[in-house]
């Protein structure tokens, strides 16, 4: 373990002194303790820096299972630095706008520490972890813990059904990447990422590596909330303000990014990566800003916003790995998009952490997030308003802030797929740049939105539970530092690119970097008159136009009828299958026993003579066959006669004596089959049974004492039909191929010299296999035990008397 | 010729025997019956004892004794349960 490891496992183990601290010190808010932890951490982290800046990486292993080739290995490379320092850094600023948000008496706070400490520590690991196991393993940690922030106030219907739904759906995503890292075990046979990246040319045409393809995209897309699984993120606004800051805008949900950007290497090499990432992501780019425009909630809109802009960073990666198909070339325009989707990655983090935690400020302050209800809080939060118009001109793409240059640069990357000429790009790849845009004006609209229908117009006293005031200065400390960095990193980006932006290009696209091609990272401000800049012109005309009328046009979100949305599919989807479950079990399950052994004995006899007929096992040889006598045939005429009868039987009296006769017949054979021990036994048991029967035939109950003949039932018979003619086909079969010869030449021999006995079968029973004697004594011993106690144990009529 | 007469006589206690089974079936009241399995316990000793002479084994002759007791103690509790409708009473003074 080194200090590296422990950095990871830190959270977790800092997650335990949690309770403690709360119940200790109860005058002291328990995130001032916390607040400790990701600030060492960043700090920490900030160290590597200047290691990654000249291409170094870190490599710590750990045995944890080395027989199964798992190991706890850290990995420090450019992005998972980049990660790293985005987990502890704006884990700190949302520990301490926690503190602030969360109140000491009301709230619990021990748990909601525990749960988010526990999230930063798997959120590390999943960056830092090279084994993809232990990814694995890490990864379910965010998704449970996830699942215990937002059911964090559990009393709450919404909450719980938020954190189902998102359990459900990331899990869901989760299981289905394990799949694929086993398929990617069973191709490369090893579960190192890194060991993988350097196989990647014979993986790409092994018969595995699609279905290892697509399981991974559905982890990656079920945690980023890319669609059609983004369903998950809106519900999941139903956390405290500083989770949805921190898990469902910065971190957890850049999961799947991760993801993506780690396995590029891997396969990016294929047509299908590229399209599905690049496709699914700009999709939900449109789709996401699309829809959030409807949305009333602050946070609502915010969820969906950070849909959309996971779908531009994921749709940038998706393009970025064509860069890997043009290696050849001197300067490779597709590797613009890889470093677009780095540095959004970040402006998203900055603008929409700090935007989040005004979302939650303007909530504590006013009582309501319902963007009906606000209006006019400009005055009574200036520093507020000063914050939200940063971060939601950012994300709108307007300069001079951070947002704009990605936004810049995700136009040139989508520009440039136009000039794609590999699978297929120039049929659809057309639309690329078309929906980019597209999705870029509703987010101007929703940005626009989000700022003004909150702070400006009319105020409306009335609607709103409290009287508005600025939130208290530790409250905005956050979003300040985040807004800040939104200005400095738009004023001066540079600063980033060759520190955390080359490094992470490079660990996305290491191939390229080996060719000797360095990443330009230069981000500048203006670059002519370039398509992008009259792109972003258009974006602000039409969005403006757009936002002003947008009364008028807002009839089209009530086109699509509300049933035929995602979320309706999705609650349709979990009571259908609730309620398919049941009437699956309500058809099959009767509760009779008749109907159980139709099902045993249906598959008994369909298993059997499938197997018997397709092995072509049926035997029959003569040969091996001992003449008949007549006594054997007279005996079994006897049995046959008596066990018919029992069928048509018409009084069960009838039919326990006839099994008696049954009994006795068979006792009979083993006397002609000259087994004289099994005939004594036999007689006497049969006796005692038939008593038996006769004992529970004289208490049957008056009422239900039918004296009738068993009913004919067609299907019954068949059955029964096709069980004996089984049976009897194997034991042919079994008989006519005897393999060896048997082993009882032993006891003949042994029996008086070894044992001391002439009896073969008692000694048998009680010297050469005396073991499982023993144990049918113990049968009896329960049984009569176990009678007796039916017998005497009466709870039910000694309550009732 | 002792192998002749032995299976002679399977031959008819058997025959015997179908002839008990077709009463022990077809009744009409359950003395019957019991009285018919009586002597079927009766022809099974005598199958017995002839099947283990024609084997020329001494192994069965146990069976011979056990199916002598077991057809009187079965044809005593029938008929204490034909006659009483139990077979064992219940302890009075206890």
């Amino acid at each position: 373990m080194t200090l590296l490891h422990w950095a990871i496992l830190s959270p977790f183990l800092f997650a335990i002194l949690i309770p403690f601290l709360y119940k200790a010190f109860r005058k002291i808010h328990t995130g001032w303790f916390v607040l400790i932890l990701p600030v060492v951490l960043f700090v920490y982290f900030f160290r590597f820096i200047s290691l990654t800046k000249n291409g170094d990486t870190v490599t710590e292993t750990v045995n944890w299972m080395p027989s199964f080739g798992i190991q706890f290995t850290a990995y420090v490379d450019g992005l998972g630095l980049l990660f790293a320092m985005l987990i502890t850094g704006i884990g700190a600023l949302v520990v301490l706008y926690s503190i602030y948000y969360l109140d000491k008496a009301k709230e619990q706070l021990h748990n909601f520490y525990v749960y988010l400490l526990m999230f930063m520590g798997a959120m590390l690991g999943v960056v830092l972890s090279d084994n993809l196991i232990t990814l694995y393993m890490f990864w379910e940690f965010t998704s449970i813990s996830s699942f215990l922030l937002i059911g964090y106030w559990y009393q709450k219907e919404r909450s719980r059904y938020g954190a189902l739904k998102s359990m459900l759906i990331t899990v869901f995503g989760g299981l289905s990447m394990l799949g694929g890292i086993i398929l990617l075990y069973l191709m490369g046979g090893t579960f190192s990422i890194r060991e993988l990246v350097g196989m990647s040319d014979q993986l790409v045409t092994d018969p595995l590596f699609m279905g290892a393809l697509i399981l991974i995209l559905l982890g990656a897309f079920t945690k980023s909330a890319q669609f059609p699984f983004h369903i998950w993120l809106p519900d999941a606004m139903e956390a405290p303000t500083p989770v949805s800051a921190y898990l469902h805008s910065a971190t957890m949900v850049k999961a799947g990014i991760y993801l993506v950007a780690r396995m590029s290497p891997i396969f990016a090499t294929s047509g299908v990566w590229i399209w599905l990432v690049g496709g699914i992501g700009l999709f939900t780019v449109f789709w996401g800003s699309f829809n959030a425009v409807r949305q009333k909630d602050l946070k609502g809109i915010l969820a969906f916003s950070t849909i959309s802009q996971l779908g531009m960073i994921m749709s940038l990666l998706g393009i970025g790995g064509a860069a890997l198909h043009y290696n050849q070339l001197d300067e490779n325009i597709y590797m613009a998009a890889t470093l677009a989707a780095v540095f959004h990655l970040i402006n998203h983090a900055t603008f929409k952490g700090s935007l989040f935690m005004v979302a939650g400020i303007v909530d504590h302050e006013t009582g309501t997030r319902d963007i009906r209800k606000l209006g006019g809080l400009m005055s009574f939060m200036p520093i507020t308003f000063t914050i939200a118009i940063i971060g939601a001109f950012s994300m709108a793409g307007l300069p001079p802030f951070n947002g704009f240059l990605s936004k810049e640069m995700f136009f040139t990357g989508m520009i440039n797929v136009l000039s794609l000429d590999i699978f297929n790009f120039e049929t659809f790849g057309a639309l690329f740049p078309v929906l980019a845009w597209v999705g870029s004006i509703f987010t101007f609209v929703y940005s626009m939105i989000l700022v003004f229908k909150t702070f400006t117009g009319k105020y409306q006293p009335e609607k709103l539970e409290k009287k508005p005031h600025e939130a208290p200065i530790g409250m905005l400390i956050s979003p300040i530092i985040l807004a800040s960095l939104v200005v400095i990193f738009g004023f001066f980006p540079n600063i980033l690119s060759d520190r955390i932006l080359a490094p992470a290009v490079e660990a996305i696209v290491p191939s390229l970097i080996a060719d000797g091609q360095t990443v330009k990272t230069e981000i500048s401000f203006w670059h002519g008159f370039s398509p992008e800049l009259f792109m972003t012109i258009g974006v602000i005309a039409f969005g403006v136009i757009l936002y002003l009328t947008l009364s008028k046009w807002e009839k089209i979100y009530r086109v699509l009828p509300q049933r035929l949305s995602l979320n309706s599919l999705y609650d349709g989807g979990l009571r259908g299958s609730e309620r398919g479950a049941y009437s699956f079990m309500n058809g099959h399950m009767t509760g009779f026993i008749r109907t159980y052994l139709v099902y045993i004995f249906t598959f008994f006899v369909g298993i059997s003579l499938f197997s018997l007929w397709y092995n072509d096992a049926f035997s029959l040889e003569m040969d091996k066959m001992a003449p008949i006598g007549i006594y054997e045939v007279a005996v079994a005429l006897l049995l046959v006669v008596s066990t018919v009868m029992i069928l048509f039987a018409k009084s069960r009296l009838t039919s326990i004596i006839l099994l008696g006769a049954t009994g006795y017949t068979v006792s009979l054979f083993f006397v002609v089959f000259r087994a004289p021990d099994l005939a004594l036994t036999q007689l006497v048991i049969e006796t005692v049974s038939v008593a038996l029967f006769l004992l529970c035939f004289y208490h049957l109950p008056k009422l239900s004492r039918h004296e009738e003949r068993m009913r004919f039932k067609l299907g019954n018979a068949l059955i029964a039909l096709g069980v004996g003619v089984t049976v009897t086909l194997f034991a042919i079969s079994a008989y006519s191929t005897k393999l060896f010869d048997s082993i009882s030449e032993y006891y003949i021999k042994n029996v008086y010299e070894e044992a001391a006995g002439k009896n073969m079968v008692n000694v048998i029973l009680v010297d050469f296999r005396g073991f499982d004697t023993l144990f049918e004594i113990c049968v009896l011993a329960i049984a009569s035990l176990g009678i007796f106690a039916m017998i005497k144990l009466r709870l039910t009529r000694r309550d009732e008397g | 010729m002792l192998e002749i007469i032995i299976r002679i006589t399977l031959i008819c206690v058997s025959l015997s025997m179908l002839g008990l089974i077709y009463r022990v079936i077809k009744g009409p009241t359950t003395p019957d019956r019991v009285v018919a399995l009586d002597a079927l316990g009766v022809n099974l000793i005598a199958i017995v004892a002839l099947v283990s002479m024609l084997i020329d084994s001494d192994a069965f002759l146990e069976v011979i004794l056990l199916l002598g007791i077991l057809a009187f103690i079965g044809t005593v509790s029938f008929s204490k349960f034909l006659e009483k409708g139990a077979i064992i009473e219940r302890d009075r003074n206890r």
